[in-house]
């Protein structure tokens, strides 16, 4: 029962997320080449009020040291030091970023919307994460 | 209600919608990455044998599965049920570049003459779609997340590492967008 009810508040969330994905348009193609042309403000007005209110959100709950619903501290994701992956790797998603005009939530987003072209994407998503898995060791982290 | 959300969204609503979601899963416990999924998918065929990378626990990720899975629906619902019959309103600027290009704008949220069986049947479509793929999968893996575990949740966090990763980003859209697409599209 507890891994039903787990389950529908997730996919509850996500159907939220997939929402507010296809009504902001940063799922769109059009949009992110706006973005990467910088001819409009409206890609950095979302994703810049979204972190300044994250910012916000992470400075009260690190100061009052906020726990979760569940009564556990909340905890963040602290990234690890090194800066070559973060560098090489960003911009590597940013080249499949602006060829299919999606980041890995709105691909999966707009094969909901309808476009089944997106199951190629995911394809070949897979298929990178596969071959990082087998070099992983072997390039500059 | 319906009709209110149907409407166009402007960025000072989208934007605190996606910092809302984030808060969400914050007070789940679980922090916002999407990409990690891709991870999460490789563990769940088994792929943890053969490569170390995937031997962990997916177990303890399926909340972000059926956070997918929502977010298929709810790509889904949003186009069937709170579609806009307005067109998108694209800047001029971009509507002109991109008809340098032989991108025609469509007024839709994806080009048409790009999002479509027969154009992947091109090799042009092939490297957009199946290429395009392959590095998004590659390179957030690679950096560690995405727009929502980097842009968002890490700049939320004032992780530096986050910061280097979104400049990443940009460099590679950068170039794919001025260089690449020249190249492509005519």
């Amino acid at each position: 029962m507890r891994a039903i009810f787990r389950a529908v508040k997730y996919t509850v969330v996500g159907i939220l997320f997939g929402i507010v994905m296809t009504k902001s348009e940063a799922v769109s193609w059009y949009r992110i080449q706006e973005m990467f042309r910088f001819q409009s403000f409206f890609m950095y007005g979302i994703i810049g009020s979204a972190v300044i209110l994250g910012i916000i959100l992470v400075a009260i709950i690190k100061e009052y040291r906020l726990k979760d619903f569940y009564g556990r501290p909340i905890k963040l994701a602290e990234k690890d030091k090194r800066w070559k992956k973060y560098l090489i790797g960003g911009s590597i998603f940013g080249i499949g970023w602006a060829l299919t005009g999606a980041c890995p939530g709105p691909i999966f987003v707009l094969l909901g919307q309808g476009y089944t072209v997106m199951v190629m994407v995911i394809a070949g998503a897979l298929a990178g994460t596969i071959v990082y898995g087998l070099l992983r060791n072997r390039l500059p982290q | 209600m319906i009709s209110l959300l149907s409407k166009p969204w402007p960025w000072y609503v989208s934007g605190p919608a996606i910092a809302g979601i984030m808060a969400v899963l914050l007070f789940f416990g679980k922090s916002f990455g999407f990409s990690n999924n891709l991870s999460n998918i490789c563990s769940m065929l088994g792929l943890g044998k053969q490569i170390s990378y995937f031997n962990f626990s997916w177990k303890k990720q399926l909340w972000n599965l059926w956070f997918l899975l929502g977010s298929i629906i709810g790509g889904y619902l949003a186009v069937h049920y709170l579609q806009s019959s307005e067109p998108l309103k694209l800047s001029s600027a971009t509507i002109a570049d991109l008809q340098k290009l032989n991108v025609p704008f469509d007024g839709q949220l994806e080009p048409g003459s790009i999002f479509n069986w027969n154009y992947l049947h091109t090799g042009k479509g092939l490297f957009i779609f199946l290429g395009g793929g392959f590095l998004i999968g590659f390179g957030t893996r690679y950096a560690g997340g995405c727009t929502s575990g980097h842009a968002i949740s890490g700049l939320s966090n004032l992780q530096l590492p986050s910061l280097i990763a979104v400049i990443g980003f940009f460099i590679g859209g950068l170039f794919t967008t001025h260089l690449l697409f020249p190249y492509i599209f005519k």
